[in-house]
């Protein structure tokens, strides 16, 4: 028992510390969005569409990285015509809401996508539908509310153009834009 | 003559394409097997040479609809310019019903346009006129004569004096440039409304012709604004929380249907444009969205999946009661109501993918009319003749247009980059 607690202070000593270093990151962005375009996904959307199989080897490298650092997959997928979290990306959206808690400042939009079949206002909510199922799947974690917005942008910002089952696989998602 | 005249169409198009322009071009890909002969005959000119072929305009504006098959100008033995000159006996033994026959000359403020509509078989003239058109509005002269034309003969209102609204969207998606159009219900005299580098849909004519109504993601959430097209001259009315989406003037002008999810999913609000004040139509925790009005104000369809899948709807107003229109397939959204009242048209999923559908009201009957395959966002003409949607060409998003029978259809694509979100304007005269 007595080990445990002396690792559990140990262990938070070191996050404080790590967190401490890193603040400046979390001080300037301040929660605010970047620039012109709420499209924080851009470098990490590209990483994410390599991993829509959801082979899980993300998510570890995800659980292991400090809390201090936002993690680096940003983006989950959706099967057709769903909006329920698929298991194998549980462990990014577990990733997320650790940071997320252990940085209260922080603030992220969670933005929401469609694929491009269908009415364009349909899609625009069941984009949202999406967005909002990790809304809620985060704050299940531990994070509160105030920290996270959601904006669907429906069909509107196809990462992937293209007819083929696998384009419209990679533009069913989820975004976190810090 | 019509190869020469997509040349010339295209040529003109490069010489004047820069940023503001996003005319579209017409490309016929159905004629409708119906469709009444005529012969418009190219009017004369006086010496002059002029900067439109009003003949020329009327030919393709009747041949659109779907109702006409213009005789091509290599088949005319004959080129009368006054009903006095014509012989009728000639006309017959083409096959042709009717003729047009006309004169532009030119007037101190413009130019003066004299034509005639004959009957062949009758032998007679059906109708005649002259017409004052100002310097820059041949075209507009060559549209009301076709919408007279078009109305003596079908006994339906020409809508060739129409606009549509529609958005272009260009460069890749790391960086997009939006932009929202109206240009004439050919294609041409494109304006530009908005420009943007985010996503703008939905765009709304208000009954009065004067404004739009559309979604606007410039502030990074979607906002619905309402502008005056003449002036310029814009409102934010509606910045909610969550979507703010999917616009429909009431027939009045006064009122705005839309989706609003602000208090937790998506629903239907009407808005008194004048005060701002929301009346809540849907609660329930389904998807309720792009409602839009029938012609006579008394109800609201919309899109609802509160039956497991997107359908379609109707709120009326008296009885406060919603009724399910739409059992046909699993997926049927986004429906817009015939002028009449009595025929829905709307996206439908069949095994071929979104297609264009028409559904009649009182049978309950559905076909699909249109022969492409990612069909979006239909929009009725005011004559309920015809329907503009979006759809895709390649890789490339058109518009189409196809006659409310499904007969005859065109395409408009764009000379650079996708073009969707087509809106047909009311009467405008």
């Amino acid at each position: 028992m007595q080990f445990k607690s002396h690792a559990r202070t140990l262990a938070i000593a070191l996050s404080l510390a790590l967190i401490a270093g890193c603040s400046s990151t979390g001080g300037s962005r301040d929660g605010s969005m970047d620039g012109t375009r709420a499209d924080g996904g851009v470098g990490t959307g590209t990483a994410g569409a390599g991993q829509v199989s959801g082979t899980g080897v993300s998510g570890d490298r995800a659980g292991q990285q400090a809390d201090g650092r936002i993690p680096d997959v940003r983006t989950i997928y959706f099967d057709f015509d769903r909006d329920t979290i698929r298991p194998e990306f549980e462990s990014v959206l577990v990733a997320h809401a650790r940071y997320l808690r252990s940085n209260g400042n922080a603030r992220v939009v969670l933005q929401g996508h469609t694929d491009e079949r269908g009415t364009r206002e349909y899609n625009m909510a069941l984009g949202e539908r999406r967005a909002n199922s990790v809304k809620r799947f985060l704050e299940v974690q531990g994070v509160s509310p105030s920290q996270l917005q959601v904006v669907s942008y429906g069909e509107e910002r196809l990462a992937v153009r293209g007819n083929s089952e696998d384009a419209h696989a990679q533009n069913r998602r989820v975004v976190f834009a810090y | 003559m019509k190869a020469l005249m997509t040349i010339w169409l295209s040529a003109m198009l490069l010489l004047f394409s820069s940023l503001a322009q996003a005319n579209l071009t017409i490309e016929i890909t159905r004629g409708s097997d119906r469709a009444t002969p005529i012969a418009i005959v190219p009017f004369s000119a006086d010496g002059e040479s002029l900067p439109e072929d009003v003949a020329q305009i009327i030919s393709d504006n009747l041949e659109r609809s779907g109702y006409f098959a213009p005789l091509p100008r290599n088949a005319m033995y004959d080129r009368p310019t006054s009903g006095d000159e014509v012989r009728y006996g000639q006309w017959r033994a083409l096959d042709v019903r009717y003729l047009v026959v006309g004169q532009v000359s030119r007037a101190a403020d413009g130019y003066r346009i004299r034509y005639e509509l004959m009957d062949v078989s009758g032998q007679r003239r059906m109708l005649g006129e002259s017409v004052s058109a100002g310097s820059n509005e041949l075209r507009s002269g060559a549209h009301y004569v076709s919408d007279q034309i078009f109305e003596a003969i079908t006994g339906i209102r020409g809508a060739f004096s129409t606009r549509i609204a529609y958005v272009t969207a260009q460069g890749t998606d790391q960086d997009m440039q939006f932009g929202l159009y109206v240009a004439d219900a050919d294609g041409h005299n494109s304006q530009q409304v908005l420009n943007s580098r985010e996503p703008i849909l939905s765009p709304v004519w208000s009954p009065d012709g004067r404004k739009l109504a559309y979604v606007s993601f410039e502030t990074e959430r979607p906002a619905i604004y309402v502008q005056d097209v003449g002036t310029g001259q814009r409102a934010q009315v509606a910045s909610f929380d969550g979507i703010n989406g999917a616009p429909a003037w009431s027939p009045d002008g006064r009122r705005l249907a839309m989706t609003l999810s602000k208090d937790g999913q998506p629903d239907i609000y009407i808005m008194d444009v004048g005060s701002r004040n929301l009346e809540r139509i849907t609660n329930n925790s389904s998807i309720d969205t792009e409602p839009a009005w029938a012609p006579d104000g008394r109800s609201l369809i919309f899109t609802s999946d509160r039956s497991g899948g997107p359908q379609i709807y109707r709120y009326s107003f008296g009885s406060g009661q919603t009724e399910r229109l739409t059992f046909t397939g699993n997926y049927n959204a986004r429906g817009r109501l015939s002028p009449d009242g009595e025929a829905l048209f709307l996206i439908h999923r069949s095994n071929n993918g979104f297609q264009v559908a028409r559904q009649d009201l009182g049978s309950g009957r559905l076909v699909v009319i249109s022969e492409t395959r990612s069909d979006e966002s239909p929009s009725v003409a005011p004559n309920g003749t015809m329907v503009i949607f979006a759809t895709q060409q390649g890789n490339s998003g058109v518009l189409g247009a196809v006659s409310a029978d499904g007969r005859a259809s065109y395409r408009l694509p764009s000379a650079r980059g996708d073009v969707r979100e087509p809106a047909w304007s009311p009467f405008l005269n």
